[in-house]
């Protein structure tokens, strides 16, 4: 232990832990920008500066150890002096156009220019009259170094947490800034848009593109028939930005909301869920069966799941070699845009090209796979606009509801129906937990052999996860599996996909079949979700998406009773005609710089 | 202080017979070299004159295997060109310092980061590390050295920003502590001297501590190489013993009509006429990495301010606010003052950011910027704003 004051009060703190945490520990808020607690400590922005009693400068609170009889002030006039200049430097490079902002009163700079720097601005103007441009090529996301503080936390991200490194800090001094490889437009490089960069964000320079606008309009438009469905992780993470705390599920309320919204059938991506365990299930225990039994050395194992869009273009730019081995399942929400224009409007009488469907996602990259031209498999655009968790909390508050007053109701059927296997999609592991749940019992005809089902081996925040079920008493077509041992493994975050892929693709690790999440403790982290995030805060969403799963009175995808009908009346078996036609998909190498 | 007045001295370029002396510190403990250098009082000759066998004592302290010596031959301070001449004349003498410095802090291998700029010297100085490695072959010791070439940035001679340029990466300084001698190159205990350091430490080998302590005075101790350049009539490289006023040094240099002496290049300070004859060159006055710039009356020192001002602004590694932010909003400032778009006392405005980079920045280069603006603002302030 080691033993400080910090303004006069004695504290022991762990040897190790930075002054800014051992201030925290007495209730002393020092403020950060660049700092975020999923990042490495970069000690660049300079805000959390403090004095050092015999010190010759003021320190980094965020990048200085504690040590033993350090005298610290974290007020001090010299540190005021010195964090109000620092505060007026960073906004006199800032592009502060607040009210056109839409991070306004969602930005770190934003309230630390509240507390620091009201009045007449001390220095000069960097930004104003200087020409600037806005990167608009993602489908995603939006880059604007014009309101970038080089705090470099998007470039941590996506290095440390991602290993993508599609934006770095190039050039020096007065011209540095936040850049791609050669400069090049964010649709143009490995970048995945994962959206893990304008999570931690703390300005406006990286926000998603948003669509609000589109979908007001399509609401509004009589002759349009609107859809919406809504992915597992939104339920547990929307109520942060309407005032709950996190980990709280506003399921039903959400559900409520969308319909005041105006939206003619709230239905759920859950339900392609369930959808994608059959068709996902099916194609590993075909593959098995092709690799087993009949010896074919052109089918690949490991199978990776294809959930994860950020993941897709990750392989795709990252492993082209290994694309094979990705399910040709396309993610739950593809399913449900190639059924909504499909089996939907059909079953609705509806003429598809009225039919305008939207999906809430607490992801970016799903705004990029909607527009991937594979998606267009129903005849039409399969999703036409993708919003995100944040851009549906804009929404909700733009028409006025009282979020906390609103009744809680159910989703509209049909593909409203959904288990939780499904709903457990939104956390790393759960969609090999639910894979499992079905797959276990169509071979065996028996439950996976879990308590209550739940496959804890799967769960957690571990970056790279692994299991084995042994497969016994198989039935009379599944023989070929008896006493088999099914080796599995879940990496989260593309760090750590890109350790368990390389792993699999040197031979140093076999199994056979991987579930991958772009990001961080999988979609409950998401890109899209709200800000900000952290891993206390991640950890709560996905406690609220297993109790979500105990509450659901089914818990196996193939339960579900829409699917049973689905397959009746639509598609017809797993992996069949209908399904490769809607469901089903393929992928392309992309370059690798 | 006492002024010890002006006297040329030849240590850094005589030549040497350098088998001999490193055969005589070989023989020595890693304990008896550390305490020679200690009594000598040498500080570093870069710049920022940290003591040379505290550093020393500090990286021989550390458990770690594996340490490494890096010379910090990357030469950028404005007005300072004194690195080039001793690696073009005695690259020998640098090569038998690291070696001693390996000696003494159990490291086996050295870096010696040079300046992009200064590749040309290269041809000649393989030549002469290829004859080093045979005698120390000879001698029966290992210890290899390896160059790595800069590319232009000035900051890649802040340390541990040289270390994250020899690692591969963008070269930024790194957040300290943990300091080099506990976590320098590749993360191991790293001891990192200028060339004109290493160089001296031989010589104190040579000669012995106690004799070289002789030299200077009690705060600057021994002889230090200039880079004299502007309004002088014999411009180059001089060594002068330590314990000189700046009026000694401008009566020996200047050209009669001398006007300001900036000591220590663009991060150093500005001293003006009227303080010559109080101002010691060194760590009890001005202290220097080498240069020294004379200004004749004919000089704007706003021009001067402004060619700084420019330099850092575009020199600033870039990710800290202070130094980036601030760097701009100086250079801007003063334009703006000059022009009359801004009030004189926004200079006021100026000085205080300046105070604020300097304790607010993360490294040595923010830091400094204030020590030219400064002196400049404050001694010179008309030629600033008219």
């Amino acid at each position: 232990m080691i033993t400080l004051k910090i303004n006069d009060h004695q504290v022991q703190v762990k040897e190790g832990t930075i002054v800014l945490d051992a201030a925290k520990g007495l209730g002393l808020n020092i403020p950060t920008l660049c700092n975020h607690q999923d990042l490495c400590v970069a000690g660049n922005c300079r805000v959390c500066v403090v004095e050092q009693k015999g010190a010759r400068t003021l320190i980094a609170s965020c990048a200085t150890p504690a040590s033993e009889g350090m005298e610290i002030f974290t007020n001090s006039l010299k540190v005021r002096n010195a964090r109000k200049h620092i505060v007026e430097l960073l906004l006199s490079e800032h592009r502060a156009d607040c009210t056109k902002c839409y991070k306004n009163q969602n930005c770190e700079l934003q309230t630390l220019a509240n507390e620091y720097s009201f009045g007449e601005h001390i220095f000069l103007d960097l930004v104003a009259g200087q020409p600037y441009n806005i990167d608009r090529s993602s489908p995603s996301f939006s880059k604007d170094d014009s309101k970038c503080i080089r705090c470099q936390r998007c470039v941590r991200t996506c290095s440390e947490l991602q290993h993508v490194s599609a934006i770095a800090v190039a050039n020096k001094g007065s011209h540095q800034k936040i850049s791609s490889f050669h400069d090049r437009p964010m649709s143009h490089v490995v970048c995945t848009n994962c959206g893990q960069c304008v999570n931690r964000c703390p300005t406006g320079a990286l926000t998603e593109k948003t669509y609000i606008d589109q979908v007001w309009d399509a609401i509004y438009d009589p002759e349009k028939h609107v859809v919406v469905q809504t992915a597992p992780a939104v339920r547990v993470a929307l109520g942060e930005d309407l005032g709950y705390d996190p980990g709280q599920r506003v399921t039903g309320k959400m559900v409520s909301a969308l319909r005041q919204l105006g939206f003619d059938s709230v239905l759920d991506t859950d339900f392609t869920a369930d959808l994608t365990i059959i068709e996902e299930g099916t194609e590993l225990l075909t593959r098995l069966r092709k690799v087993l039994v009949e010896g074919d050395k052109k089918v690949a194992l490991p199978m990776f799941t294809s959930c994860s869009p950020g993941w897709i273009k990750f392989i795709e730019h990252k492993y082209p070699h290994m694309l094979s081995n990705l399910s040709t399942c396309k993610s739950p929400q593809q399913m449900f845009g190639a059924l909504a224009k499909t089996f939907y409007a059909e079953k609705r009488k509806i003429d598809p090209s009225k039919v305008v469907s939207v999906s809430i996602m607490p992801c970016t990259a799903k705004k990029f796979e909607a527009d991937r031209p594979e998606m267009r498999s129903s005849g039409y655009k399969d999703i036409d606009f993708v919003l995100t968790t944040r851009e549906l909390a804009v929404m909700i508050k733009q028409a006025g509801i009282d979020f906390r007053t609103l009744e809680e109701s159910t989703y509209d059927s049909f593909m409203g129906a959904s288990t939780g296997a499904a709903v457990i999609f939104g956390a790393t592991g759960g969609v090999m937990e639910a894979a499992l749940r079905t797959a276990y019992e169509i071979v065996t005809g028996r439950s996976v052999p879990f308590k209550n089902l739940d496959i804890i081996p799967v769960r957690g925040m571990q970056g790279v996860k692994e299991a084995a079920i042994k497969i016994e008493g198989t039935k009379e077509e599944w023989k070929f599996l008896e006493g088999a041992e099914l080796k599995v493994a879940i990496a989260h975050g593309l760090v750590n996909a890109n350790k368990l892929t390389k792993a699999v693709s040197t031979g140093k690790a076999s199994y056979h079949f991987i579930e991958i999440m772009a990001c961080p403790g999988g979609c409950i982290g998401g890109g899209g979700q709200p800000i900000p995030t952290n891993i206390d805060i991640r950890k709560k969403r996905m406690e609220a998406i297993y109790v979500e799963d105990t509450g659901m009175p089914i818990r196996k995808s193939h339960e579900n009773p829409e699917i049973v009908a689905i397959y009746k009346e639509f598609l017809v078996e797993p992996n069949g005609h209908k399904s490769h036609e809607l469901l089903h998909t393929h992928y392309q190498q992309r370059e690798s710089y | 202080m006492k002024n010890k007045g002006l006297s040329k001295v030849d240590l850094i370029f005589e030549s040497i017979d350098v088998r001999e002396v490193l055969t005589k510190a070989f023989a020595m403990t890693s304990e008896e070299i550390i305490q020679q250098i200690l009594e000598s009082g040498l500080k570093g000759r870069g710049g920022a004159g940290f003591p040379t066998g505290l550093k020393w004592k500090y990286t021989a302290a550390e458990k770690e295997p594996e340490k490494y010596i890096v010379c910090n031959a990357d030469e950028g301070e404005p007005g300072t060109f004194k690195d080039r001449e001793i690696l073009d004349k005695v690259s020998y003498k640098v090569y038998g310092g690291m070696a001693i410095a390996g000696k003494a802090m159990g490291a086996k291998k050295g870096f010696i980061y040079l300046r992009g700029e200064y590749r040309f010297l290269l041809p000649q100085l393989y030549v002469e590390l290829h004859k080093f490695h045979k005698l120390i072959r000879e001698i029966g010791y290992d210890f290899n050295i390896e160059y790595r070439m800069g590319s232009g940035a000035y900051i890649c001679g802040e340390e541990s920003a040289l270390f994250e340029s020899i690692e591969g990466f963008r070269g930024e300084p790194r957040n300290k502590p943990p300091y080099p001698t506990t976590s320098g190159l590749f993360y191991k205990p790293t001891s990192i001297n200028n060339v004109e350091t290493l160089v001296t430490a031989i010589m104190i080998m040579k000669m012995g501590g106690a004799e070289y302590v002789k030299l200077g005075t009690k705060d600057s101790r021994g002889s230090k190489v200039f880079s004299i350049s502007g309004d002088t009539p014999i411009p180059g490289i001089f060594e002068l013993e330590l314990g000189m006023g700046v009026q000694e040094f401008v009566n020996e240099f200047g050209d009669g009509d001398t006007k300001a002496v900036q000591v220590g290049g663009a991060s150093g300070f500005c001293v003006p006429r009227k303080k010559f004859g109080e101002t010691m060159i060194g760590f009890e006055g001005v202290p220097t990495g080498g240069s020294m710039k004379l200004f004749n009356s004919s000089r704007s020192m706003y021009n001067v301010l402004h060619n700084y001002l420019e330099f850092f602004t575009e020199e600033s590694c870039g990710q800290c606010t202070p130094c980036r932010v601030g760097c701009q909003q100086l250079l801007l400032g003063i334009e703006k003052v000059k022009k009359g778009e801004a009030k004189s006392t926004y200079l006021n405005e100026l000085v205080k950011l300046a105070d604020t980079m300097k304790v607010a920045s993360k490294c040595g280069l923010g830091q400094s910027v204030g020590n030219a603006f400064r002196s400049i603002v404050e001694n010179f302030r008309e030629e600033v704003i008219y």
